[in-house]
């Protein structure tokens, strides 16, 4: 029977929708039972939060001083050492888990599944490739543990409402010192967070300055929502890095997404197959954004999206 | 530091729309532009102007795949690197025997710091960096967007969902690089003719004793599913209206 181990992502105080996502896919797997891992500073509230999700039996915590920052060489030897009798061992596909899940997988000694976005069975999965140009069905072999990413844009989170058991377990193993964490300049905002908000409103090259910018601000807090970008955007240094939606950027599934002066590029589209309605403002009737949009608007953007933004408050 | 390495990948150019192959068994490449995984090239930019600035006496290209992609280090020969290996093997290569090889490559040229890309524009796995630095004991900073080196040190910011992370890592160290850290030289003629003289050697991969990792077998491919084209609206209170139709204004 499969038996998986989550790692939860947190940011040392509240822990990632990304984890209960995760719990989604793990519990596609026939029979599965769930268990989540906690490694931080203070496990407290995080655990917690994680014995609420639906379909987890237990909540192991490692509370460390090492732990206080989600560094890979700190964390993946601990995990490794728990991973025990786990068939499976699961991360989000956000950076946090892509940094280090491959690193358990290394320790481990298998290959990592990467970006799973079905589970087929409990040892074949989907996974996007060439920037989700192509899906392909892999299979690692039986009796192999499978490591494993999980395309969080593909998988809505579990439920709350439980209260698995927490135990602390101990991975009494030696930590390097050699990586450091230095600081964090964060991005952070008021505004719902781009990868869980149930609408987003990004802006493109087109928009050509940091100020005007703020007409993608404006309209995002019309509608509450999240804000993007595509990497034209971000590249050109109108907004921060982390707004970036895409191949290499974020992956997500908002219902609503507005796109706003941005062509289509397929590295720019990957990142958001799995929106509900795709809405796209472009003053080019020929841009490739149009062969994939719900609804389409050939116009200005400078004229109609403060238009657009009245229409909405 | 002595030495730095840098993968290259040769992949599908990033501008190529790519098509699954009817049969399912992978994607058409008869035929199709390949070029250095973008990352990549972006990671072999980051070792010169290390080297450049005299932090480094020697930057060493290395590829892994079949003798075709010797046209990949040859455009990095151009860039600059000083010479280039090619571990020559047919094939698909899981990420863990690539990683495998990269270890054994760093210990012989007894590198100070291996510099990949954060991800391989065809696969998308993004995984060697972190693998190797698991399989050698040393320290990874992964989508580096900054790399400043200090000593037997380096100091890494490091694109990540909550922004911009600044890690400090001892050398020898692993780092793969994001998009944002530099835009890759264009390559010149001379530069291409000097290339023609820089040593590229060629090691089979069977002698490097490897051991191959458990198989993640590939078993079909298919096209992802398509969104269909929708509707126009004419204006602003068209599209109002056809939000509210769908219940999202
Ligand atoms: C390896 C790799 C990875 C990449 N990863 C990503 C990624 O993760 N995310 C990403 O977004 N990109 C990514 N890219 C870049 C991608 O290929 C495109 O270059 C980028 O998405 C283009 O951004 P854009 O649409 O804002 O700019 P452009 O392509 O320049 O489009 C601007 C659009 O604005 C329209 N426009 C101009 N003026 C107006 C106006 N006044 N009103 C209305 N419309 C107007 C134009 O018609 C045009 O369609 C990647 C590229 C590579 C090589």
């Amino acid at each position: 029977m499969a038996k998986v181990l989550i790692v939860a992502e947190h940011d040392g105080k509240t822990l990632n929708p990304s984890t209960a996502k995760c719990v989604a896919c793990a519990a596609s797997i026939d029979g599965a039972e769930i268990d989540i891992v906690v490694l931080a500073a203070a496990v407290g509230d995080i655990a917690a939060q994680a014995a609420e999700i639906a379909g987890v039996s237990r909540v192991l915590t490692v509370e460390r001083a090492e732990n206080e920052y989600p560094i890979s060489a700190i964390l993946a030897p601990q995990i490794a050492a728990l991973a025990g009798d786990h068939t499976h061992v699961f991360g989000p596909s956000t950076t946090f888990g892509k940094d280090l899940m491959p690193h358990v997988a290394a320790l481990l000694g298998v290959n990592q599944v990467s970006d799973i976005m079905s589970v087929e069975s409990s040892h074949s999965f989907k996974r996007p490739v060439y920037a989700g140009n192509a899906i392909v069905t892999v299979e690692v072999a039986e009796g192999s543990v499978v490591v494993a990413t999980v395309r969080v844009a593909s998988y809505q989170a579990a439920a709350g409402g439980n209260s698995a058991a927490v135990e602390a377990a101990s991975a009494d193993v030696a930590l390097p010192t050699h990586t450091r964490f230095v600081g964090l300049e964060s991005g952070a905002s008021d505004r719902p967070d781009l990868q869980t908000a149930t609408s987003v409103v990004s802006g493109g090259r087109a928009l050509g300055s940091e100020e005007d910018f703020d007409l993608i601000y404006k309209l995002a807090d019309a509608l509450n929502a999240g804000v993007g970008a595509s990497r034209a955007a971000v590249d050109a240094g109108y907004c921060p890095n982390d707004m970036q939606v895409g191949q290499t950027g974020k992956i997500i599934a908002p219902d609503l997404y507005i796109a706003i002066g941005i062509s289509g590029a397929i590295q720019h589209m990957t990142g958001i197959k799995d929106a509900g309605t795709i809405v796209a403002i472009n003053k080019d009737e020929e841009a490739p954004i149009f062969e994939v949009a719900d609804i389409g608007l050939v116009a200005d953007l400078f004229k109609v999206v403060p238009e657009l933004t009245s229409a909405l408050s | 530091m002595d030495r730095i390495l840098v993968g290259l990948k040769r992949v599908i150019d990033y501008n190529v729309r790519v098509q699954v192959k009817s049969d399912g068994t992978g994607v058409e490449t008869d035929g199709v532009k390949m070029s250095i995984n973008p990352f990549d090239e972006i990671a072999l930019e980051e070792a010169l102007r290390i080297k450049e600035r005299g932090e480094a006496n020697e930057v060493i290209a290395v590829s892994i795949g079949t003798s075709e992609a010797q046209q990949q280090l040859r455009t990095g020969l151009a860039m600059g690197a000083d010479r280039a290996i090619l571990v020559t093997a047919d094939g698909y290569l899981d990420p863990l025997s690539v990683s495998r090889i990269f270890l054994s490559l760093a210990e012989k040229e007894n590198a100070g710091l291996v510099m990949l890309g954060k991800q391989a524009i065809d696969g998308d796995n993004s995984q060697i960096a972190q693998m190797l630095a698991a399989l050698w004991g040393r320290p990874q900073a992964t989508f580096a967007s900054g790399v400043t080196l200090d000593g037997d040190t380096a100091r890494v910011v490091r694109e990540i969902d909550a922004g911009l992370e600044t890690v400090e890592v001892d050398l020898p160290a692993v780092i793969s690089v994001d998009l944002r850290l530099n835009e890759p030289r264009y390559v010149k003629l001379p530069d291409i003719m000097k290339a023609k003289k820089k040593p590229l050697d060629e090691v089979a991969l069977a002698d490097l004793g490897i051991e191959a990792g458990p198989e993640v077998k590939e078993l079909s491919y298919a096209p992802p599913e398509a969104r269909q084209r929708g509707v126009m609206v004419e204006d602003v209170a068209g599209l109002v209206a056809a939000l509210k139709d769908k219940g999202l204004a």
